[in-house]
């Protein structure tokens, strides 16, 4: 009962979100504030993880491909067919839930238990409109630029990390990631992390809107952000791989 | 003018306020007083909106606030000024971002006239050369003068105070107190103040009601209270040896 009570008051909060903004200029300036905040202070941290992610697929599957009969190039083509298809989706926004999700529902329960949800309702002000609807549109608008990011540096960082380490040349790195190019995984992959951004903002702000008590409870409605945002990921990637592949 | 009528509120089980009828008055300084737990913060809540009553009314100059729809209660709330407990300022804005904020949202107002507003209501509140300051950047007396700013930048008909003392030192709370007596004078404002602070009481209460238990126990002006027969309100006004020693000094002479 508990689960379709928080899934009704989801869906509640959501309809309170997705309503006509009172000064459409002010929640201009807040959605740039948040494509700051939220996509491009993450890009160092995506960059990062995707350099390594790269690597350890490439390196992985040459060993796993250690085979005369088997030609190199599968090193390249298997490598990003991995990071186009999965990581620079799922592992991306898995992260993203680590990052933003925490970063949203700390501070929108911090203004909650500070009463500063209560200073905007009492001014008039939907709330839940002018603080989350800027985050759900300025991450859902930066999200496949980081998904983006994410599949060149990750392939960079495979193609790095597989030639330093010997197991394939340039040459058959480049032909593996160009032969039997399907251009559909991309587009696959950008709606996968435009959903899954939506699911982690939504969720985050939605524990952090209901956030009641003090400092405890403000990290407590962050670590439920996290892991639900990060369940209905997963949940959301084996349906959504169902619907866009199948 | 804000008149309560019959106003109950319970949560879950547990009856919080019972039947409270309670008229305050326009351009006055209006405190609701009682212990911790009595019920003064729910009752102020609800008066705002942000509690719903179970039953009763709440009537701002003969319009039924809690019986509004959700728009013409949101058009209604721009005439309410709140001031927090803990000041409730947005911490990733400036000062002046603060004050500035209800006249971006509700006001069509050139940048340059908001600014002026900005500086007048900060000027009123006695703070100069704050205007760049982040709240963690300023003392908790220099916060409740920003909220108090912010909270008049719209020139509300009404003003509502939660405990605007709360961790102040005895000096900077009298001036708090004065600047809200002040400012309700100057703008003709319905004030609703709610406390437990005597000095309050003593300094700015021009009405004065006492909430126990959650109902409404004894109402009257603060040189009323010296004369009072009412137990309860004896034991918490004169709960202090100082009090009790002030009261037998007015009785006295």
């Amino acid at each position: 009962m508990s689960l379709f009570y928080h899934i009704g008051k989801y869906f509640l909060l959501l309809n309170r979100v997705f309503s006509i903004p009172e000064k459409h200029n002010v929640y201009y300036k807040e959605t740039l504030k948040e494509i700051q905040k939220q996509g491009i202070n993450s890009m160092g941290i995506v960059a990062i993880i995707s350099v390594f992610m790269g690597a350890v697929i490439t390196i992985q599957t040459a060993y796993n491909t250690e085979n005369p009969l088997l030609p190199t190039y599968l090193i390249g083509l298997g490598a990003r067919d991995a990071i186009l298809l999965e990581f620079s989706s799922t592992i991306v926004a898995l992260i993203l839930a680590g990052k933003i999700g925490s970063n949203i529902a700390s501070e929108i329960g911090t203004m909650r238990v500070t009463e500063q949800i209560d200073a905007l309702e009492i001014m008039g002000v939907n709330s839940a409109s002018y603080l989350i609807l800027p985050k759900v549109v300025g991450s859902v608008i930066f999200a496949p630029f980081l998904t983006l990011l994410s599949m060149i540096v990750g392939i960079s960082g495979g193609w790095v990390a597989g030639t330093a380490a010997g197991v394939v040349t340039t040459e058959n790195y480049i032909y593996g990631i160009q032969y039997a190019f399907n251009p559909y995984y991309i587009t696959y992959s950008l709606i996968k992390i435009t959903v899954f951004v939506f699911l982690i903002t939504t969720i985050s702000s939605y524990h952090g809107y209901n956030t009641s008590g003090g400092s405890l409870e403000v990290g407590k409605a962050s670590t439920k952000a996290v892991v639900h945002s990060s369940i209905f990921i997963l949940l959301f990637n084996l349906i959504l791989t169902q619907l866009l592949l199948s | 003018m804000i008149e309560v009528k019959d106003i109950s509120k319970s949560f879950e089980n547990t009856k919080v306020l019972n039947e409270v009828n309670v008229l305050f008055e326009k351009g006055k300084t209006n405190l609701i007083i009682g212990q911790s737990g009595s019920g003064k913060t729910v009752l102020l809540k609800s008066i705002v909106g942000l509690h719903q009553v179970d039953k009763g009314q709440i009537i701002f100059d003969n319009i039924v606030f809690n019986e509004l729809n959700f728009k013409d209660k949101k058009e209604m709330r721009k005439q309410i000024g709140m001031l927090f407990q803990g000041g409730a300022l947005f911490d990733s804005s400036s000062v002046e971002e603060n004050v500035r904020y209800p006249l971006d949202m509700f006001t069509n107002l050139s940048l340059s006239d908001k600014q002026d507003r900005v500086n007048e209501c900060l000027k009123r509140v006695n703070l100069i050369n704050a205007n760049k300051f982040y709240p963690a950047e300023i003392s908790g007396g220099m916060q409740k003068r920003v909220a108090i700013a912010r909270a008049i930048a719209l020139n509300p008909k009404y003003l509502f105070c939660d405990e605007p003392n709360s961790g102040l030192d005895p000096q900077t709370a009298i001036l708090i107190d004065n600047l809200i007596k002040e400012i309700t004078e100057e703008y003709n404002m319905t004030t609703i103040v709610n406390t437990h602070d005597m000095n309050s009481v003593m300094e700015i209460g021009d009405k004065v009601v006492f909430i126990y238990k959650g109902e409404k126990w004894w109402e009257g002006t603060k040189e009323g209270i010296f004369d009072t027969e009412n137990n309860e309100l004896n034991n918490f006004i004169f709960a202090s040896t100082l009090s009790r020693k002030i009261k037998d000094l007015k009785k006295g002479g």
